[in-house]
């Protein structure tokens, strides 16, 4: 068995091989492929429902610049 | 006023809900990662093939638990900006550094040689293999390190300065945040617990495996390495329980008092071992503390302060600024009605520098700026109406320390016994009671797991910053309905995440149970 870093076999790359590896590994899944669906749906409603519709940065989405949003920090923590 | 009392409690019950959540997954990582690296290590050494199949399967449940955890961290970060933008902002940099680091760690130790440990059995040699597996659990840990930096600055604020101009607390110290001794306690203390909790996990499916009849020699070998790998972390859990309770006493005394109910202290103190608090005992009033209890003797002055005639002030005690030395005289430090002064002075210094700023008077934002300086450390307080108002909830902290010490107790005695019978008296191992009371531990050690966390945070409350930032501060000016609605489709979505989660875990588990591990010619 030889070392990724070390293997040299024709005209295959390091970058290939680490494709390899990877293309290799999802394919021979078994438990993995369920995991996958719910990372991916995970992932989906974390940042295509949650942050695009519930989870805007409050202050990016109010103020253009940094002095803006400063001046806003600190008129709430004035004010509050 | 309503409203933002709303607005704070859907805030906080949010992020509780998505960090214990959260919580749920990552000690089992740290410690399933450390497990599957002792038995690849194991396998490294001696060739033996039981151990790299011990490996392969352990390593399959830590996969199914780390993809369940993925991502569930992100949602704390939105809510950061969302919920509370002001203490993002306030906080900036320092928070900020320690995250990006271990959103570095993150993604390049973890992602990348998790990877080679699922994938690179037959493509990386062997010593290749156990470096990435080793690597993981490592990244693991600094990924943790970083993430507790940030939560320990937010107990004891070190290492900075506040710059009125920016609006924002400015590092000027990295050693003084990242290897302050309420980090460096914090850190060792949950990574161990993590440790606890991955041993109790292998110890408990273990004797499941041995209640289904089938493959005696792979749990009794799982019982080992987790029993020995639990036992040294309650142990380093306990050692720095120690240390985090002598910190705790120091820059958090109002969450120590919490803890253990106390309201007037005295030199000598004891600690409640087992008590019931008088739910309707107030700070200020003569009602008594305790309905019921059994103290240790001078048990809180040995925690708190490694000193059995030490005094430890109790909550009337620290909002009337009351200290006593150990010849019982009194000393009197800042009062609570005074904190409140100073905080209000700075913020009125606060608002001085900006009139200043806008008007372009340099002198005036100079005068300012020293007058913030001068009653900085207060600045929170500012915000209370009454030194009431800086009390954390005393019974869910007190009952909550109980849990998790009781738990801790026991969970040291499970060990004992589980490296006992497994070594001593494997017969026991027979008996489905012992098996079945062992599988019930997986449940105590992550009740007592979360209920540390309920300690750390709901103990510090009202504090986001202690002593500089409360929540009522800290928070967004957004609508409580917002924050209401978010938090029920959390709840909603991370039931049907969790049930899912947990099906696929226990569905391995139980197919593991059905094949002979140590045997099975189409691993």
């Amino acid at each position: 068995m030889k070392d990724l870093s070390t293997q040299n076999s024709g005209n295959d790359s390091l970058l290939k091989r680490v494709v390899g590896l990877y293309v290799d590994g999802f394919r021979s899944m078994t438990v993995g492929r369920k995991l996958w669906l719910i990372i991916l749906i995970k992932l989906f409603i974390i940042f295509f429902v949650l942050k695009l519709f519930f989870f805007s940065d409050t202050l990016s989405s109010r103020y253009d610049t940094d002095a803006e949003r400063a001046e806003a920090v600190r008129n709430s923590l004035i004010n509050r | 006023m309503n409203d933002l009392v709303s607005l704070v409690d859907w805030s906080r019950a949010q992020f509780a809900l998505t960090a214990m959540v959260h919580w749920l997954f990552v000690p089992l990582t740290i410690g399933l990662s450390l497990i599957v690296a002792i038995m690849e290590t194991m396998w490294y050494r001696t060739r033996n093939e039981k151990w790299l199949r011990m490996t392969k399967t352990w390593m399959k449940l830590f996969g199914i638990n780390f993809a369940c955890g993925v991502a569930t961290g992100i949602i704390l970060e939105f809510e950061f900006g969302t919920n509370w933008s002001n203490y993002s902002w306030f906080v900036g940099d320092i928070f900020g550094a320690p995250l990006a680091i271990e959103g570095i760690f993150a993604f390049f130790l973890e992602s990348t040689f998790i990877a080679v440990m699922f994938f690179g059995w037959k493509k990386v040699s062997r010593g290749f293999h156990l470096t990435a597996t080793w690597l993981t659990a490592i990244g693991v840990v600094l990924s943790a390190l970083w993430i507790l930096v940030a939560n320990a600055w937010m107990q004891y604020p070190a290492g900075m300065e506040f710059d009125p101009g920016e609006m924002r607390n400015v590092m000027v110290s990295f050693t003084d945040v990242a290897l302050s001794p309420v980090a460096i306690n914090k850190f060792f203390h949950t990574v161990a617990s993590g440790w606890v909790l991955g041993g109790v996990f292998v110890v408990g499916v273990s004797c499941y495996l041995l209640l289904r009849g089938r493959n005696q020699e792979f749990a009794k070998s799982s019982i080992k390495v987790g029993g020995w790998v639990g036992m040294f972390g309650i142990i380093l859990t306990m050692w720095t329980g120690d240390g985090s309770a002598v910190q705790v006493g120091k820059v958090q005394p109002m969450k120590l008092a919490a803890m253990e109910g106390l309201y007037r202290g005295e030199c000598g103190q004891g600690l409640v071992g087992i008590g019931v608090l008088n739910p309707s005992k107030k700070p200020g009033d003569d009602q008594k503390e305790m309905l019921f209890e059994i103290k240790i003797p001078k048990g809180l002055s040995i925690l708190a302060r490694h000193d059995a005639n030490a005094f430890v002030p109790g909550i009337d005690d620290l909002i009337e600024g009351i200290e006593l030395t150990a010849d019982g005289d009194t000393i009197h430090t800042v009062s609570y009605a005074d904190r409140i002064e100073a905080g209000k002075r700075a913020q009125e210094a606060l608002a001085a520098y900006g009139k200043a700023q806008k008007a372009g008077d340099s002198a005036g934002m100079a005068e300012a700026t020293e007058l913030l300086k001068a009653d900085y450390q207060y600045f929170g307080y500012g915000y209370f109406d009454s030194p009431e108002d800086a009390v954390p909830p005393v019974a869910l902290t007190f009952y909550a320390f109980r849990v998790m010490v009781m738990a801790g107790g026991y969970l040291l005695l499970f060990f004992v016994a589980a490296l006992f019978m497994v070594y001593k008296r494997p017969g026991w191992l027979d008996k489905k009671l012992i098996l079945w009371g062992g599988l019930a531990t997986i449940a105590i050690v992550w009740i007592c797991s979360e209920a540390g966390w309920i300690v750390a945070e709901v103990g510090r409350q009202p504090w986001v910053v202690q002593d500089l930032l409360p929540c009522k501060a800290a928070i967004s000016g957004v609508s409580s309905g917002s924050v209401m609605l978010t938090f029920w489709l959390f709840a909603a979505l991370f039931t049907c995440l969790l049930v899912a989660e947990v099906s696929i875990m226990v569905r391995q588990i139980r197919k593991e149970s059905k094949r002979d591990i140590l045997n099975d010619k189409n691993d």
